[in-house]
């Protein structure tokens, strides 16, 4: 199990970084959103894996899985929503202001025409 | 009064002059004058304990595991500088207030002289050598500010920035040579430093820290070869010339060699480096100026000769140099700020600064040819007068002082340098007050008004005073020595006399007035050789200068910063693993401890579609409404993952999520185009490739590695185990964890989340009020509209459906402390409720009928968690404490009551507030794009399909 969980956030950050790497704001948008989810998997997992033993304290049960990084990793998800949500209006203005949704000053070697600069 | 009063008033009163803008100028003036008077007086009640030899200290611990601390030391020393930063400064501020015309903002003004006035005073009285770079940081700032107050004139900015550069520059170096000089003695304590001589000098380092912090000092005091700067800086309105660059500041490096003279000084690198530097500038001053027409730059380069005079003194090592330089200090601070003042009173009075146009003043404005005219002769150094004594004193010591092995150096350039001063002083007098009275003038010049030449007028009955009476100064003067010497010498016996004898100086002294008296004789054709002469120009020097360094620093960094995101990501992210690689490569690593887990075929299952779909969307991705699927298998294939390792809270938080990010992505790509066009070439997607496989194997390695071993140290989470239910009245350890035992936390974020929601609010409205507007009015749907906007069917659900959310919302808000749930999660789900009505019955419907805005909703939730935290401050307990009880309601069950359900419910408000304000602008922006939004909530177009092009007709009046 443990194998998998890190494969998982091993492919995650490598689809996020190929993502992140492009030169459109949509699909650097989606990588970094698939790098929080290997980030947030991975701060999770930092409390090692345990199956069927949640933190919520019960009588008679002695071993619950460690509580401290879903409590750091749940108020990262939210967060990350925000930042996205800010990302993504950013992006949105560039677009509309300029009709053009490259993410670099200049793009090497392309020759660019921008179309709405009008 | 306390030492840190006397310092804390400036900066606090700093704030009042700005206040009273609008009250006038004399309440502004008024204002800055009492706060001045109050750390004065406060400076005054120190007097018998400094004049009984004692020291006053003062300590507040700041940062102590830095050895930075408060600390600050009043002895005789600072007591005299301190005495002439707040004395002048009161002066000035009377002065200024009748030299700031109309159209001056008196209070922006004030407000930066008391800023440089109090960091003039902390830099005096700091016994902290860290808090010293402070205050020294502080001053180059605000005179920066000062320097440039009159921002219209090109030259008061090029000459604030030219000050600012420079002094930065050697304070800069300063700090450097301080570090060095705290790790010699192993304390940032002035007072520890200055027991340290032997140990310092004995040091390797020594000569380094020495050049550096005497950089700062020569930075700040214009000595050669920094000279430049102090000219530049007299565009500066005059009170700041004459309160600057006469009296305090450019006296802030003097200070800090005769602080530290007694550790640094009396090694011949020492006499070498400052006397000659001293001497070279006293006299390259005085030459220049001679030659200047303007009276400032006269007097500011007389101010950069004076300077060289005190630092060639204190270079000398000896006991009665520095008394010679205390004692001239003293006598520079009074008639060069008086000359200063003047100077600004001739320009007031006859608009013009340019000595050529001027002359025969004395009719015409007899209190400032007094005045000027005494100041003048002193800095000349006519018997009588305050300059003849320390001008004698300096001679003396230069008589004793030998050179690089010459014994004539010192003594003839002190005397050429000397008889330079007493030809500019007499041309000053002459050139302008002397001769027949022109009838050219620009204005008609008059004495001013007594506000003005009162201030000059005080210091000039010093000069004076001083100047007939010098026992008067004398055990003053030996207090203040007694304090630069420290252990390091006895202050030496000789006595402040007008006549000593027929003594060598006093001939030197003759030589100087005579052949200035010579000079000004043949004053013209010396004129037209200089003219002729060929000098280096210092600011086209520090223009080159600067220009070079700029466009090195260009050339540097363009070529790795050049506004490219995919460059700087692809450099980050091969940066980190470099480091993460030598981390793995040098460390060591450990069996596994942990023996891995069997998986179950479900789980497995998970993980395959979890892959397949990054995969999916990494192939695809030029389809973007395919990836915003894909990425939503992967966010629920992540959700069901935390439901199998035992986190019910991440799962519910992340499902929730994931539908509000879809949602939003979904608002967003209806404006972004749906296709990603192919752009890179096949070498730039194979170099990207590479890096993501790189830090894929990198994470995963990292990941793989800590699964299968036990932390190095014990988690803390038994504690939240052991005391959550104990401590936190809840059961469920992730939920207490939020809401009280890392509270702060959480509340921070709650706040980020609010502040991130109202940035795209403003976004928004900027984008809506600019000619994005008009596009979006004008812009055509790029795809055939649904012919029902608003389908009926999803209208009647979402309705059924809103109170039933409502109080899933509710429930999982209540049962949060025990069970799965909580703020964070309901304030999700009742978001995701509202946002289904936006969706079914459209924008208009829906927002008319809100009773609160948004805004507010954020607002009262970051309020509703803030006071529940301060609640805890009224039973004498930190902010955030929570407390809990039982109570029991018949007929229900015994339920518990804990005041961080309060904190929680502020969660709720937050989340929610803030999900919706972010969707909702989103929205706006779709709105006002293409569709005429109804106000009836299920319309069902007969037309069915509305073809794109319409949609044209929709113009502004419909919507």
């Amino acid at each position: 199990m443990e194998i998998l969980v890190a494969s998982a956030i091993g492919i995650l950050t490598a689809g996020g970084l190929y993502l992140m790497l492009r030169l459109r704001t949509f699909p650097v948008i989606l990588g970094m959103s698939l790098l929080t989810y290997a980030v947030n998997v991975f701060l999770f997992a930092s409390g090692r894996l345990t199956v069927g033993a949640p933190p919520i304290l019960r009588d008679g049960v002695t071993v619950y899985t460690d509580p401290l990084p879903q409590a750091l990793v749940l108020t990262a998800i939210v967060i990350s929503f925000g930042m996205t949500a800010v990302v993504v209006m950013i992006a949105l203005g560039a677009f509309l202001g300029s009709d053009d949704d490259h993410v670099d000053d200049r793009p090497d070697g392309a020759d660019r025409q921008p179309g709405g600069r009008s | 009064m306390s030492l840190l009063i006397i310092v804390a008033l400036p900066f606090l009163g700093a704030l009042l002059p700005g206040l009273m803008n609008s009250a006038g100028r004399a309440a502004c003036a008024g204002v800055t004058f009492t706060v001045s008077l109050a750390a004065f007086i406060g400076l005054l009640t120190n007097l018998p304990t400094v004049l009984a030899g004692d020291v006053v200290m003062a300590r507040v611990d700041w940062m102590p595991a830095l050895g930075l601390n408060f600390t600050l030391m009043l002895d005789s020393l600072g007591f005299f500088f301190a005495l002439l930063i707040l004395g002048i400064g009161l002066l000035i501020i009377a002065y200024a207030r009748h030299y700031l015309s109309r159209d001056d903002n008196m209070g922006e003004f004030f407000t930066y002289l008391l800023l440089f006035q109090g960091a003039m005073v902390g830099i005096v009285l700091s016994d902290n050598i860290l808090l010293l770079l402070v205050f020294w940081e502080l001053t180059s700032l605000s005179s920066f500010l000062l320097i440039g107050f009159w921002k219209h004139l090109p030259e008061g900015r090029q000459g604030a920035r030219m000050a600012l550069v420079t002094t930065g520059m050697g304070g800069l170096s300063m700090i450097a040579g301080m570090l060095i000089l705290g790790q010699i003695v192993g304390s940032y304590d002035l007072s520890v430093i200055l027991q340290n001589r032997d140990l310092i000098q004995a040091d390797p380092l020594y000569l380094t820290a020495l050049i550096l912090i005497l950089l700062g000092c020569f930075t700040k005091s214009a000595q050669f070869p920094f000279h430049f700067w102090l000219p530049h800086a007299m565009a500066a309105p005059t009170p700041v010339s004459a309160y600057l660059h006469s009296a305090t500041m450019v006296k802030a490096g003097i200070f800090l060699m005769a602080r530290m003279w007694p550790v640094l000084s009396g090694t011949p690198e020492w006499f070498v480096i400052v006397t000659t530097a001293g001497l070279v500038t006293m006299v390259l001053g005085a030459v220049i100026a001679l030659f200047k027409h303007d009276l400032k730059a006269l007097l500011a380069f007389s101010t950069v000769s004076h300077l060289g005079l005190i630092t060639m003194l204190l270079g000398t090592g000896t006991a009665f140099g520095a008394m010679a330089a205390v004692f001239h200090i003293l006598n520079h601070a009074t008639f060069k700020a008086a000359l200063f003042m003047s100077a600004g009173i001739i320009d007031h009075e006859t608009h013009t600064r340019d000595i050529r146009r001027l002359g025969g003043l004395r009719h015409l404005m007899p209190v400032t040819f007094v005045i000027a005219t005494l100041a003048a002769l002193s800095m000349a150094g006519i018997p009588l007068l305050n300059g003849f004594l320390s001008k004698e004193m300096m001679l003396e010591e230069a008589n004793h002082t030998v050179l690089f092995d010459v014994p004539w150096l010192v003594p003839a350039l002190a005397t050429f340098g000397a008889l330079f001063s007493a030809a500019y002083c007499f041309r000053l007098i002459w050139h302008v007050f002397l001769g027949p009275v022109r009838d050219d003038y620009p204005a008609k010049p008059h004495d001013p008004p007594a506000g003005l030449w009162m201030p000059p007028a005080t210091l000039v009955l010093l000069v004076v005073v001083i100047g007939v009476a010098p026992f008067l100064a004398e055990p003053f003067v030996k207090l203040i020595t007694a304090s630069v010497l420290g252990d390091a010498a006895e202050i030496p016996a000789a006595h402040f006399k007008i006549w000593h004898g027929l003594v060598p100086a006093l001939f030197m002294s003759i030589i100087a007035v005579v052949g200035g008296l010579v000079m000004m004789a043949v004053f013209n054709p010396a004129l037209r050789l200089w003219d002729a002469a060929p000098r280096p120009e210092a600011k086209a020097i520090f223009d080159a200068i600067t220009d070079a360094t700029a466009s090195l620093a260009r050339k540097l960094i363009l070529p790795i910063h050049d506004g490219a995101f995919t460059r700087y990501a692809a450099i980050g992210s091969v940066a980190i693993f470099a480091v993460g690689y030598h981390a793995w490569s040098t460390g060591s690593i450990g069996f596994p401890t942990r023996t891995p887990q069997p998986a179950s075929p479900v789980f497995i299952g998970g993980w395959a579609m979890l892959v397949a779909a990054t995969a999916g969307l990494v192939l695809m991705h030029r389809n973007r409404f395919l990836s915003l699927i894909l990425i939503g298998i992967v966010g629920l294939m992540v959700s069901i993952g935390f439901v199998f390792l035992s986190a019910p809270d991440l799962a519910m938080t992340q499902f929730t999520v994931e539908v509000v990010t879809i949602i939003l992505l979904l608002l967003a790509l209806n404006f972004l185009p749906n296709h990603t066009p192919i752009e890179s070439t096949v070498l730039r997607r194979v170099r990207d490739a590479g890096i993501a496989i790189l830090g894929g194997l990198a994470t995963f390695a990292l990941a793989h590695h800590y699964l299968l071993r036990e932390a190095v140290s014990t988690p803390i989470s038994e504690f939240h185990l052991a005391n959550s239910y104990k401590g936190g009245g809840g059961n469920n350890v992730v939920n207490v964890i939020l809401v009280d035992f890392r509270g702060f936390d959480t509340y921070g974020e709650i706040i980020v989340l609010g502040i991130a929601a109202l940035l795209i609010y403003a976004l928004t409205e900027t984008l809506l009020d600019g000619p994005v507007r008009a596009r979006l009015l004008n812009r055509k749907p790029d795809q055939a509209r649904a012919g029902d906007t608003h389908p009926m069917m999803m209208v009647v659900l979402t309705r059924v459906l809103l109170p039933l959310v409502l109080m899933v919302g509710f429930y999982i808000f209540l049962r949060g402390h025990n069970e799965p749930g909580g703020g964070f999660i309901a304030g999700l789900i009742v978001s995701i409720g509202v946002v289904m009505q936006y969706m079914a019955s459209g924008f208009s419907w829906t927002s008319a009928r809100l009773k609160y805005p948004y805004h507010g909703v954020i607002g009262a939730g970051v309020l509703t968690a803030g006071l529940t935290g301060i609640g805890s401050w009224f039973v004498g307990k930190p902010f955030l404490t929570s407390d809990f009880t039982y109570v029991r309601i018949p007929p229900f069950e015994k339920f518990e009551l804990a005041t961080a359900a309060m904190f929680d419910l502020g969660v709720f408000l937050a989340v929610v507030g803030a999900v919706m304000l972010s969707l909702e602008s989103f929205s706006r922006l779709a709105r006002r794009a293409h569709t005429p939004d109804s106000e009836h909530a299920m319309d069902i177009d007969p037309s069915r399909v509305r073809p794109a092009p319409d949609s044209a007709v929709f113009t502004r009046g419909d919507v």
